[in-house]
């Protein structure tokens, strides 16, 4: 037993200094030398591509507010919005410490597939893509991510966005939509996860343009 | 398409890993393996022990015991004094007690079910120093144990096991850092973060936007998260996140790198038994239910969800709730049932918001005892116990005295194999009960009708299997939860073990029985099937009534939201 007792508080010991800092600090070494711009947060002028932004709130002068960008996700918009009841009230904007209305944290909603209010609060997203005049959104533009800031929309969700941004802009709707196809990125390798778009780059782009 | 050639790659790779891995993982814990002899030397000294100084199956348990009850209090007592400790740009406080309690035993059972939000709660000193030293340290447990049986097959009339620091030594140093190193250049490479710089703020001049974005030593955690079949991450959305799972890439390696001991311990058994064919017998059983497993899920997530298609929006894509877009729902569908058919854990969206039938496939995966493949060395010494239980109910069947590899199965083993098969399900389902029966358990889920009872159900299954994902709604953070919870973990982890150990000490004690004629195979088809059987009926008959109210229902309540 003591025996016992000794030899784990050494191995305990040597774990803690190998496995706990010895591997994340050569690790980190490792990454930062050949990875630097990943290993720091893929962070550009405008934010990381790896994290979503909020774009609802954009004002477009003559035009409804938001409708002049392409969004995201509508992690942290409409029913999902900042909490402003939570205490301490919830900033929102897709902060990264904030989820679905909830402080603190990365996350989805969790509602369930038979939720009430997964249902009520898809049928808000709907009335409020209408509103804007994207007239078919698609189910990821009035559903919420996994991680409460996905960057990334597909390219049909981008191209039912078109017609509102056209309006907004002026831009013309085949410039968009040729900027939509130079904005995807193919699934990797032509069959790893989905092919995607990132909203920021996506902008980004877009604000170059006028 | 994408998912053809994701799944044709994936049996590339793990069939290369079965072979190659499981060939190496063997000649490791025969001592053939020496390339890190010089960190691996002054290890045994410091100890003050050596490979030929062998354990009885008593001793080998009882070090296994008194290491882990150090690892829960070194956990326990770095979290409690995080704020004083260094490598805590946040300047995060103590972790709760009742939490405190949960996370140590959370993380030195293997489970990494997490009732905090990492980034909000833990400072990068407990990231790194407790939690991911646990994720290094467990996996090997797990594999030594594994080991451990696997011996009390290949020796004859031994009083003794193996060493069990030995034993871990060799499988941190050999095995699980070297990979984990590698899968952790992949990982940054993709985007995962990994800086000790703290978070960052930003303002994006575009739309208005500040975002204050939390970092930290994030990518090579992910690699031993998965390759330990752990599941805890850095952030509180798991890798749903981008910081940890940021391409298809990474979710492929994630898959990879959670099934590729578990299936290749199979042949490191064949091999160290002396017949691969054995191996690749569990190896099948594993197999074509896991299949049927991401089959089913995946089909599942492909349908669309109950909830949107009702809002009135269809097209033709899968359940996208709670799902990320760079991997689509087939690719979440197949990180899902990876991930709860091993004891990983990890999860790359929102399990709560799947269909009911995709929840069935995740809860069903872990309830099937976690053997199809199950976590790194827990999946090889549960489907042992399975393969025992399946001998003897051959044997009964046929009329002859059991064996298996030449070794007499009789009333000792069959006790402890059976011990081993029922002390999770008892867990699961008692504590379950008193969990609904309860106000402090009744007051966790977040959604309403079946789906809140699937939240409990999860949960317990979850930690009672050492698995750790979760249906996430629950508010798991009470101190009902963290108890409860804490005991489940235990009495998953170490109620099997020890069993476990106990069978490979009276297994290795026995001689072995030529075969003759009227030996029971148990290295054919008929076999497979007996196995499969074993455990899709022990499964089935003990959790069937608790998941018909749970996700049955909820599949069958047509036009109905609660």
């Amino acid at each position: 037993m003591l025996i016992h007792l000794r030899r784990s508080l050494v191995m305990c010991v040597l774990c803690l200094i190998f496995f706990g800092f010895v591997y994340a600090l050569a690790g980190t070494g490792v990454a930062q030398l050949l990875f630097t711009h990943q290993a720091n947060g893929s962070i550009t002028a405008n934010g990381s591509t790896l994290i979503g932004q909020n774009w609802a709130a954009v004002r477009c002068p003559g035009h409804p507010l938001g409708s002049c960008v392409f969004h995201g996700r509508p992690d942290d918009t409409g029913p999902y919005a900042a909490n402003p009841k939570a205490s301490p009230p919830v900033p929102g904007g897709d902060n990264p410490l904030v989820a679905n209305g909830n402080a603190g944290e990365s996350g989805g909603t969790n509602l369930g597939p038979r939720s009430k209010v997964l249902l009520a609060n898809t049928r808000a997203l709907v009335a409020y893509w209408h509103k804007l005049g994207v007239a078919n959104p698609t189910p990821d533009l009035v559903t919420t991510s996994g991680s409460g800031y996905d960057p990334d929309i597909s390219p049909a969700d981008a191209l039912v966005q078109v017609p509102m941004v056209a309006k907004a802009t002026g831009v013309s709707p085949a410039t968009l939509r040729s900027l939509i196809a130079r904005q995807t990125h193919p699934a990797q390798l032509g069959f790893l996860g989905s092919s995607y778009i990132d909203v920021l780059q996506l902008n980004e782009a877009l604000a170059a343009l006028h | 398409m994408g998912l053809t050639w994701t799944i044709v790659t994936l049996v590339i790779a793990l069939g290369l890993a079965w072979r190659f891995l499981g060939s190496y993982m063997a000649a490791v814990f025969e001592g053939r393996v020496h390339f890190l002899g010089w960190a691996e030397r002054p290890v045994y000294r410091l100890l003050g022990t050596s490979p030929d100084q062998e354990q009885t199956w008593k001793r080998y348990a009882g070090a296994l015991i008194v290491f882990s009850a150090l690892s829960i209090a070194l956990t326990y007592v770095i979290i409690r004094i995080q704020g004083s400790l260094p490598l805590n740009p946040q300047h995060l406080g103590a972790v709760p007690p009742a939490l405190s309690f949960n996370t140590a035993a959370s993380f030195v059972t293997n489970t990494n079910w997490q009732n905090y939000g990492g980034e909000t709660t833990m400072s990068y000193f407990s990231q790194m120093g407790a939690l991911t030293v646990q994720q290094f340290v467990t996996p090997a447990v797990g594999i030594a144990v594994a080991i451990a049986v696997v011996r009390g097959f290949s020796r004859r009339n031994s009083p003794t096991i193996g060493n069990f620091w030995v034993d871990i030594t060799r499988c941190l140093l050999y095995v699980l850092l070297p990979i984990a190193f590698v899968a952790g250049i992949i990982f940054v490479g993709q985007g995962a973060v990994q800086t000790l710089a703290g978070p960052v703020h930003i303002r994006n001049a575009l739309n208005g936007v500040t975002q204050t974005i939390p970092r930290g030593p994030i990518g090579f955690m992910e690699a031993i998260k998965q390759l330990g079949t752990n599941g805890g991450g850095f952030l509180n959305a798991n890798s749903a996140t981008p910081f940890e799972n940021p391409t298809g890439l990474t979710n492929w390696l994630s898959i990879f790198l959670v099934l590729c001991i578990p299936f290749s311990l199979t042949y490191t058994f064949g091999k160290m038994v002396g017949s691969v064919r054995h191996g690749a017998a569990l190896l099948a059983a594993m197999v074509i239910i896991f299949g049927i497993w991401v089959g089913g899920t995946t089909i599942a997530e492909h349908q669309q969800n109950p909830a949107v298609a009702a809002a009135g929006v269809h097209a033709n894509v899968g359940n996208t709730v709670g799902k990320e877009v760079r991997f689509g729902d087939t690719s979440t569908a197949l990180f899902g049932a990876a991930s709860t058919s091993t004891s990983t854990g990890s999860a790359d969206a929102s399990y709560d918001s799947f269909t009911p039938m995709g929840g069935f496939f995740l809860i069903t995966g872990m309830m099937l005892g976690e053997v199809t493949p199950g976590g790194v060395g827990s999946g090889l010494y549960t489907i042992l116990i399975y393969a025992i239980i399946a001998v003897f109910i051959g044997g009964l069947m046929i009329g002859r005295t059991p064996e298996y590899l030449g070794k007499k199965i009789q009333a000792k083993e069959v006790k402890l194999a059976g011990l081993g098969a029922l002390v999770m399900p008892i867990a699961v389902l008692v504590l379950t009960a008193i969990a609904v029966s309860i106000h402090a358990g009744r007051a966790g889920p977040l959604n309403a009708g079946p789906h809140g009872f699937t939240e409990i159900l999860y949960a317990l299954t979850s930690q009672g299997n050492n698995n750790g994902s979760a249906f996430a709604g629950l508010t798991g953070n009470t101190a009902f939860y963290n108890v409860v919870g804490g005991i489940d973990m235990l009495i998953g982890r170490f109620g099997i073990m020890v069993p476990a150990i106990a069978l490979g000490g009276v297994l290795a004690a026995k001689n072995v029985v030529p075969e003759s004629l009227g030996t029971f195979r148990t290295d054919n088809g008929m076999f497979v099937g007996l196995v499969i059987g074993v455990i899709v009926i022990i499964g089935g008959l003990t959790f069937f009534p608790a998941v018909s109210l749970g996700p049955i229902v909820e599949q069958l309540s047509h036009g109905k939201f609660f």
